[in-house]
């Protein structure tokens, strides 16, 4: 076992973990945090997406230990009490979500894209949003909402 | 889609690294970890320890060397899309290095990761065959130059020793273009072609187009000779050995050389 110290959402925490548990499975079994979704388990479809550092990584793909003295973003630190995140809520108003189960994803990748790029065009959108797979509602919406999302200066 | 078991170190310098290594045969570094993390959830790598220099700052830049530009092993391919220094002096590592995975890949995956792993499939590992790269490795007995020539052994090796870890690419600052075609978003290259101007004659690169990045001399002779971008895209695959896979034919990847090498040389 490896100790870890990390920052989840804020807040500060230890555990002794195997260095082969994936991030992934770190925030969902270790610390609860279920709203990170793991969908394809290679790297492919996003689902996992938190941020890293700020940056958008694929938690399946990344081991707990390499996140050790790292500050983690989940989903669930994006709302502030009651209010959801710009994000969150242009996904909401936009309808940019059907079941669900690739949302957190999209929206870790989409704060991502908006810091790094705080007004992207439509195909900017498109293409930094490549690593995430929907496959039921479509990417329409999904891009309407990041449009919102960035006039709302998210 | 478990790992097999495995210890794990973080080096904190590139000589801890080389003495980590020297501990166990099948240890392996693990930088950016997104081609090692893949192959060891589906058990095609089993290290017995891992050795992690993803936190060496150190090894993580771009930046002048007399005549040429000299890329830390661990900078990012995000780093390398952002780079203004790059993107002045040799711009088509940033332009390949933004078609490599999708951006969360770009953001883990690093420069000497890619290469290491000696994937036959990496672009940048065929642009450094195309540029003539140095890369600069350290071990138990010191530092060494590799030509980038000598650097593909194999697919998935390279002259690196089991104890060296690479530290530094040297790059030439010459204009060049990378042309990729994938079938879907963040695919592997169904087939790569670089091309670049280095010492007065126009080099050509292959990716995926044999068991390691390949060099297309039929096509840079051809050139030399006077012959026109088409004609001399003619040659792009004689001296490949293309696989056939899920991806493509070996017959299709022929065709798609011949029409991306002519594509590149006519945005050359």
């Amino acid at each position: 076992m490896t100790r870890v110290a990390l920052t989840v959402n804020g807040s500060r925490c230890e555990a002794d973990v195997e260095p082969r548990q994936l991030l992934a499975y770190f925030l969902r079994d270790e610390l609860g945090l279920k709203g990170t979704n793991v969908g394809c388990d290679t790297s492919s479809c996003g689902a996992c997406t938190v941020l890293v550092d700020g940056e958008s990584v694929k938690s399946c793909t990344v081991f707990a230990v390499q996140a050790d003295g790292s500050e983690v973003t989940t989903v669930e630190g994006l709302a502030d009490g009651d209010a959801l995140h710009p994000v969150q809520q242009a996904f909401h108003e936009q309808h940019a979500l059907q079941c669900g189960y690739c949302t957190p994803g999209f929206l870790m990748a989409t704060v991502s894209l908006l810091k790094e790029n705080p007004n992207p065009s439509e195909t900017e959108i498109r293409e930094g949003l490549e690593g995430n797979l929907c496959r039921c509602t479509g990417y329409h919406n999904i891009v309407k909402a990041v449009q919102a999302a960035a006039r709302a200066g998210a | 889609m478990i790992p097999a078991v495995f210890e794990y170190e973080r080096a904190g310098s590139v000589d801890e690294a080389v003495e980590l290594l020297g501990r166990d045969e099948e240890a392996k570094l693990l930088a950016g970890g997104h081609s090692l993390i893949p192959a060891m959830r589906l058990r095609f790598s089993r290290p017995s320890l891992l050795v992690d220099v993803g936190r060496l700052d150190d090894l993580r830049y771009v930046r002048e060397d007399q005549d040429r530009i000299a890329i830390g092993a661990l900078t990012r391919h995000a780093d390398l899309v952002g780079d203004p220094m790059l993107r002045e002096q040799c711009a088509l590592i940033g332009d390949a290095a933004a078609l490599i995975g999708d951006p969360q890949v770009r953001h883990r995956g690093t420069i000497g990761g890619s290469v290491a792993h000696g994937d036959p499939a990496s672009d940048l590992a065929t642009i450094l065959l195309t540029l003539d790269a140095e890369l600069v490795a350290r071990g138990p007995q010191g530092e060494r130059t590799i030509a980038a020539a000598g650097f593909f052994t194999g697919p998935f090796d390279t002259a690196l020793e089991h104890q060296e870890v690479l530290t530094e690419i040297r790059v030439p600052k010459t204009a060049g273009t990378y042309v990729k075609y994938a079938r879907r978003a963040h695919d592997w290259a169904t087939v790569g072609v670089a091309a670049a101007r280095v010492d007065g004659r126009v080099h050509v690169g292959l990716t995926s187009m044999g068991p390691t990045p390949l060099r297309a001399r039929a096509v840079e002779d051809a050139l030399a000779d006077g012959a026109s971008p088409a004609d001399a895209a003619s040659h792009a695959a004689d001296d490949a050995m293309p696989p056939t896979d899920a991806s493509a034919s070996s017959e299709y990847r022929v065709h798609l050389a011949q029409v991306l090498v002519r594509r590149a040389l006519e945005r050359l």
